[in-house]
């Protein structure tokens, strides 16, 4: 041992080279390299490993609340809180159904949305003739930075029924709705608004049919109006951030890949789409990694602006497991849901994988 | 690389595994079965309230340092802001709050992890029945009801007398309360508001002759033609733009409405009182008893108790604290802070002779329905407060049915 101790220092000091020589014979680097990652994987272990083995097991079991999950009262119940949410009809089913569908809607809008706004404003900001490019870089950023709870709080006061939203647009004769207490799905008033469908008649094929506990018809609502206030706040906030990743990779792009273009002939739409956006791929695939995760998570805007109401069309699966958990003190399915949310965020996670890796070798063999 | 990563992977299971047996050795894990370590002499009890105002905190703060005072003990009142979340935490960790106030419908949940020490009160008897029914699970009364409240009308004096209306234009009926919201609403101003909860709505099943479980509570009972016809009444009073919900008229709470004049009329409990002491001083207004539905009076009930902690290890300080909350003298303290009414019944004339213009809420004890109780039936009413936000669009026949189907298949797992 002592001698391997003492070869250290040279092969640190020796060029990169000789190092990776000396790996390969020295066995005992390997311990001292686990000495060294010790106090990583301890903390690791015990903040993140044995938290999630312990949720893991809670959603497999009949813990109260009380006390340890690992004691010897707490009963194993297997798939039960599982099937709870997904295969008995029930009222735990139809809250997981729907909140779902609320998320699924509001990740459809949010991801898509603040993505292309944050690349817009990247690429206006990267603009070399801007002036005052400090001031917009820092203006658009800080929504990001401010505590979201504060912004809640503000977009609170902005769409209340007698608020500012509503003001500006009495300013153009329309008489705003009560954002936050209005229930009703936005797909639902557009097809009531072209006198596709009436209130209460639902065509019956999808009225009939429930997946989740939750009738087809009611899946195709849409986010409802007030579910549409969380979108634009989420939006406003996360685009900041986003958009300073666009701008950082748009700066790395070399100047004379566009110049190159631009002596080829190609038009300003050409040069976006052909030259700068194919560059900023692996930025792009990370923005919208990091987005679809945190609007799956979306927790905090429901937790101060909503809980949730007005009928349950603010109920997102983060918030219904807290809810679960602390207020309604079924602790096993409030894990299952977290679980299942997980899954389902890995999941989609690698299906986007998948779709932008497959679009990657497309247009460079249509190129060639 | 590959058996790397698999080597990291074994390792930090290992870890995991090694924390989880040492941890689970540790004090934070203590089996909840087996009974707290009782210490005797001055004690440090930490004291955990939902406060609905900062007069009530500021009250209960100083009752307990007058305790603490007297015994040499130290006394930590904290004001929880998410009370579920907070008291679970404390019950999951093993270190509760000594004392904190246990809400009636979400007593049950916590019965496992309180001490029932109830039957054991010297003044048990002078505590209303039905409060002490409230709060009795198997026989046993777990804690000491704090005091309680009711629902009433209360009216905005200015905008009453604005509108050409008089004494004797007090509603008592479901008719005359429909007459005077219409006449009181115009353009900005609304006649009645009230919360978009069955915590409000529930008083018009009452009134109507329903409720949503049976009197055991082992049956549900939602959907009935009574029920059917206190939502419909509901339902077409929202829709004719008389009532409205707070959110609707952009109020934070009906409070907030009936403060800023925005709303004439509004269904509450006692703790408006200290509210709007607090809040808008200058606003009058005055409390009339609910008007009466086809089945006659009716109101809701809603009480909270000072519930004791089996894991606390100062049971018998923590006692003495709660009866130092609920002697006489420290009730009436309280009903004159906060408004709420006390929970014996010795004070009750007391009561009535200092506080005449909350008459109204105590008249409402007669004939006031308590809340659901049994832990399964709050997702239940959860989803029920989420039906009555649909309200006047949604059908009350299918929201019953709802609420049967749901209320039924929760209290039949049990």
């Amino acid at each position: 041992m002592s001698v391997h101790l003492s070869d250290r220092p040279v092969a640190a000091a020796a060029p990169p080279r000789r190092a990776r020589v000396n790996r390969r014979g020295a066995g005992g680097d390997g311990a001292v390299g686990w000495l060294f990652l010790a106090p990583a994987i301890v903390v690791l272990g015990l903040f993140l490993v044995l938290p999630i083995v312990m949720a893991f097991w809670v959603s497999v079991s009949d813990w109260k609340g009380t006390g340890s999950p690992f004691a010897s009262s707490v009963g194993f119940v297997g798939a039960d809180n599982y099937a709870a949410l997904l295969t008995t009809p029930g009222l735990a089913q139809q809250n997981f159904g729907t909140s779902v569908r609320n998320n699924l809607y509001f990740v459809l809008f949010v991801v898509p949305v603040q993505t292309a706004l944050a690349l817009f404003l990247a690429v206006v900001l990267n603009q070399r003739r801007l002036r005052g490019r400090n001031f917009f870089r820092t203006a658009l950023y800080f929504p990001t930075v401010t505590s979201s709870v504060a912004i809640s709080v503000v977009f609170l006061f902005l769409f209340s029924s007698s608020g500012t939203v509503n003001a500006a647009l009495g300013l153009f004769g329309v008489d705003g709705p009560s954002w936050f207490a209005d229930p009703r799905g936005i797909f639902h008033l557009a097809l009531q608004g072209l006198g596709v469908v009436a209130a209460d008649h639902p065509p019956a094929a999808l009225a009939d049919t429930s997946v989740l506990g939750l009738s087809l018809w009611d899946w195709l609502s849409g986010p409802s109006v007030a579910m549409c206030s969380i979108i634009i706040l989420v939006v406003w906030t996360s685009t900041g951030g986003y958009m300073l990743m666009f701008y950082a990779a748009l700066q790395n792009i070399p100047v004379s890949l566009d110049e190159a273009a631009l002596i080829d002939g190609a038009t300003p739409v050409q040069r976006f789409w052909r030259i700068t956006v194919p560059q900023l791929r692996p930025t792009l695939f990370l923005v919208l990694t990091l987005g679809l995760i945190g609007t799956w998570q979306v927790f905090d805007q429901v937790y101060v602006m909503s809980r949730g109401a007005p009928a349950n069309t603010t109920l997102t699966p983060a918030y219904l497991s807290y809810s679960t958990s602390f207020i309604g003190k079924q602790w096993g399915q409030g894990s299952a849901i977290a679980f299942m949310l997980f899954v389902l965020i890995v999941a989609l996670t690698l299906v986007q994988r998948w779709i932008l890796r497959e679009r990657d070798r497309t247009p460079r063999r249509a190129g060639r | 690389m590959g058996r790397s990563i698999t080597r990291v992977l074994g390792v930090a299971g290992a870890a995991g595994l090694l924390l989880a047996t040492t941890a689970c050795g540790g004090k934070g894990f203590d089996d909840a079965s087996a009974p707290a370590q009782q210490q005797a002499g001055p004690a440090k009890l930490t004291v955990l309230i939902a406060s609905s105002s900062a007069a009530e905190q500021h009250a209960v703060e100083q009752a307990a340092t007058a305790w603490a005072t007297r015994t040499g003990s130290t006394v930590e009142v904290v004001a929880a802001n998410d009370m579920a979340q907070q008291l679970s935490q404390g019950f999951a960790a093993g270190s509760p709050p000594d004392v904190f106030m246990a809400d009636a419908s979400k007593f049950a949940g916590y019965a496992q992890n309180m001490l029932p020490y109830g039957d054991s009160l010297p003044y048990k008897d002078d505590i209303y029945p039905s409060l002490r029914q409230t709060f009795t699970l198997d026989d046993k009364l777990y804690c000491a009801p704090k005091d309680f409240s009711t629902l009433a009308l209360v009216i905005n004096n200015e905008l009453w007398t604005r509108a050409g209306l008089t004494d004797q234009d007090v509603p008592t009926t479901w008719e005359q309360l429909r007459a005077v919201a219409q006449k009181l609403t115009t353009g900005e101003q609304t006649g009645l508001v009230f919360a978009s909860e069955h915590n409000r709505v529930n008083a018009f099943l009452v009134q109507a002759g329903g409720w949503v479980l049976d009197d055991k509570q082992t049956t549900a009972t939602a959907d009935t033609p009574q029920n059917l016809q206190a939502l419909q009444y509901v339902r077409d009073l929202l829709a004719s733009g008389a009532a409205k919900f707070p959110k609707q008229i952009g109020a934070g709470d009906s409070i907030e409405a009936l403060g800023k004049g925005k709303a004439a009329m509004v269904v509450e409990g006692n703790w408006i009182v200290g509210a709007m002491r607090n809040d808008y001083p200058d606003v009058k207004y005055r409390a009339v008893p609910l008007p009466a539905g086809p089945a006659g009076a009716g109101t809701l009930s809603f009480t909270q108790c000072w519930g004791i902690a089996a894991q606390s290890h100062y049971q018998e300080q923590a006692k003495d604290l709660v009866n130092a909350f609920m002697d006489p003298q420290q009730q009436l303290t309280f009903a004159e802070t906060f408004g709420v009414m006390p929970a014996r019944q010795s004070v009750r004339e007391q009561y009535q002779q200092r506080f005449p213009d909350q008459a109204a809420f105590l008249q409402g004890a007669e004939h006031a329905h308590g809340p659901v109780t049994p832990t399964a039936m709050d997702a239940v009413m959860a989803d029920f407060d989420a039906q009555l936000q649909q309200l006047p669009d949604a059908d009350p026949k299918r929201i019953l049915e709802q609420l049967q189907r749901n209320a039924s298949a929760a209290l039949g797992a049990r």
